[in-house]
């Protein structure tokens, strides 16, 4: 099976050049040909789930050649991934011939932005890391900006001066590096590290990446881009931003970097707590505040992405459990809530609360499937959302830290308060300025877009089941992979 | 002593891209601190009278590992120039198109997203 693992780069990036060959004459090959590609990408992706495994680029043996890393955190990221990026081109196939035009080149970027979030996950290399978060991160700003709108270029080119200094950052910090232990594999120099210690060179170097990687992940003081640029692309695009991009090449590179490269120390710990704190209260704040379906949305991203660092940053079992549990949890309900977005504004053509109103006799497949996401974000019991918040703050009380435990409940409920007024303005009540004349026109979105909201509902109901067995249980291997030391990452890559 | 100038090559680029309110003078900023990032990379491997790193049958081992200059750096400031070319490429583009909006280059008055 660990052969299979350089097609989850090698397909979406050989498809998205392939489709734009064909597509001009073909005009129903580009739909086909990227539903398939994902579909394929999603078999494989589940067929890599939990297993172990190095590959070796060219051959070439591990510090000097690039490998690629299969583990326990690296499987359960490529199947959020590959899993969301397949439901949004389902539900692309319509959304885009009603609000988009060139669904050549959307498929194009769309691939290669899975091809660049698969890579950067599996890589075990530094440079290649760059290379992927470059190839996602070029494909991402190009269809934040695909609608060619002011609010959409603006936005595009906010994300995209934001998102260059952080990669430049990032580079930067490879580059002290390289030039202080002359490698640029991941374990390698992690076991430099260990060797000799943290001198000056690798706290410039290992701060210059941790800032990059903090913007990339829309951290609090770094996270102005995130809500012009997730509510301005097209929904399914929102989906899979918010979804797993800022998780693919945000979250899961600090969680590689702070747990099995740099080692977690005292100081990091705090920053991560912190970080996560002040994220989760700033970003609810915010999203109070928001008439926009979607702007709501994104400033949930950058709350709830409080929670999962602040899960991962407190370093116990536990803690990593519901991080990672949390992680997988909110790439399914934020991309089911971007993805229903994208069907309401499919069917009345606006985003702005105060216009909406009644949706949820004429959308019953919107409506329920909003809810459930809007239950499961809040923290409601039966589904998913409750289970990772749970663990979360049970690990706050288990590593003793009280008011961690407070804030994270605070910050549930006022996540609450704020999808009431989703509910509230769009689905039972109506806004200010709706029109009656114009909602007689609106009933539910055709089947093919209905299909990956019901499959999202399923999973976000039922997505509890994942946590039974604790350690032992389907999560198990992902948080083993960052509990372990340093050391046993080390040997796996290394081989010694 | 160069190194430190390398720093204050990206220092200058970091502060044009944050101070400068003309989008023509962000896009200037990134590129001067991309180029002083692979000026950073090119040092890394630099070495003084230093030969080409290519090897041939008559090549003496002890002084070819004493002399030649590490090929890898180049090889990722290869890599580092062409993806600084895509986004510069890119934000060139988009440039175009927000002029074509708005009319003016001063990001001061492109404010329709707030919040």
């Amino acid at each position: 099976m660990t052969n299979n693992i350089i097609t989850l780069v090698a397909l979406p990036l050989g498809m998205a050049f392939f489709i734009p060959m064909i597509g001009r004459k073909l005009r129903w090959a580009p739909d086909l040909l990227g539903n398939i590609t994902t579909f394929a990408l999603l078999v494989i992706a589940a067929g890599c789930f939990q297993k172990q495994g190095i590959y070796h680029l060219g051959g070439w043996p591990a510090p000097l050649g690039i490998v690629l890393v299969l583990d326990g955190l690296s499987s359960l990221l490529l199947l959020i991934v590959n899993l969301i990026s397949f439901l949004a081109t389902l539900f692309s196939v319509q959304y885009l011939e009603k609000l988009y035009t060139s669904k050549l080149r959307y498929y194009s970027l769309f691939l290669l932005m899975v091809a660049g979030m698969n890579g950067a996950v599996l890589t075990g290399d530094f440079f290649n890391l760059f290379v992927f978060l470059e190839i996602a991160s070029i494909a991402s700003y190009a269809l934040v900006g695909f609608g060619c709108e002011a609010e959409e270029l603006e936005a595009s080119f906010k994300y995209l001066v934001i998102g260059s200094v952080a990669s430049t950052f990032i580079l930067f910090g490879v580059a002290l590096f390289y030039s202080h232990f002359a490698t640029l594999n991941m374990a390698d120099i992690a076991s430099h590290l260990k060797e000799s210690g943290f001198d000056q060179i690798s706290i410039v170097a290992s701060v210059l990446i941790l800032v990059g990687f903090f913007v990339k992940a829309a951290l609090v003081p770094f996270h102005a881009w995130l809500p012009d640029a997730h509510p301005s692309a097209p929904a399914p695009i929102s989906a899979m931003l918010s979804g797993v991009l800022i998780k693919a090449i945000g979250i899961y590179p600090l969680a590689r970097l702070a747990y099995n490269i740099l080692g977690m120390t005292p100081l990091l710990v705090s920053v991560f707590t912190y970080l996560g704190i002040i994220s989760m209260m700033i970003g609810v704040l915010m999203a109070l505040a928001q008439w926009d379906f979607k702007r709501l949305l994104a400033y949930h991203s950058i709350s709830q992405m409080g929670y999962v660092i602040l899960g991962l940053g407190l370093g116990t079992p536990l803690g990593i459990l519901g991080g990672l549990f949390h992680l997988f949890n909110h790439s399914l309900f934020k991309s089911l809530l971007f993805l229903d977005s994208g069907s309401v504004e499919y069917e009345t053509g606006t985003r702005q609360l105060e216009k909406l109103g009644q949706l949820a006799k004429k959308m019953p497949v919107t409506s329920t499937s909003t809810l459930v996401a809007s239950l499961s974000i809040s923290g409601i019991p039966p589904f998913n959302g409750f289970w990772s918040k749970l663990v979360i703050i049970m690990a706050c009380l288990q590593a003793s830290r009280p008011g961690l435990a407070l804030w994270a409940v605070l910050g549930s409920i006022l996540t609450l308060a704020s999808f009431s007024k989703i509910q509230r303005y769009v689905f039972l009540g109506q806004g200010k300025d709706f029109d009656l004349e114009a909602a007689k026109q609106w009933h539910e979105v055709p089947l093919l877009m209905r299909i990956p909201l019901l499959v999202l509902t399923t999973l976000c109901l039922f997505g509890g089941i994942f946590l039974i067995g604790g350690l032992e249980g389907p999560l198990g291997p992902g948080v083993r992979a960052l509990v372990e030391n340093s050391t046993v990452y080390i040997s796996k890559v290394l081989g010694r | 002593m160069i190194y430190a100038l390398c720093f204050v090559l990206f220092l200058i680029g970091l502060y044009g891209v944050t101070c400068k309110k003309n989008i023509v003078k962000i896009i200037l900023g990134m590129v001067i601190m991309e180029y002083a990032v692979n000026l950073f990379l090119i040092l890394s491997g630099w070495r003084k009278g230093g030969q080409p790193p290519i090897m041939d049958s008559q090549t003496n081992m002890e002084t070819f590992v004493s002399r030649a200059v590490d090929p890898l750096p180049q090889a990722l400031v290869l890599t580092s120039i062409v993806i600084g070319l895509g986004v510069l490429s890119l934000m060139v583009a988009i440039a175009i198109r927000l002029y074509e909006r708005y009319g003016t280059f001063d990001i001061t008055e492109m404010r329709r997203l707030k919040g």
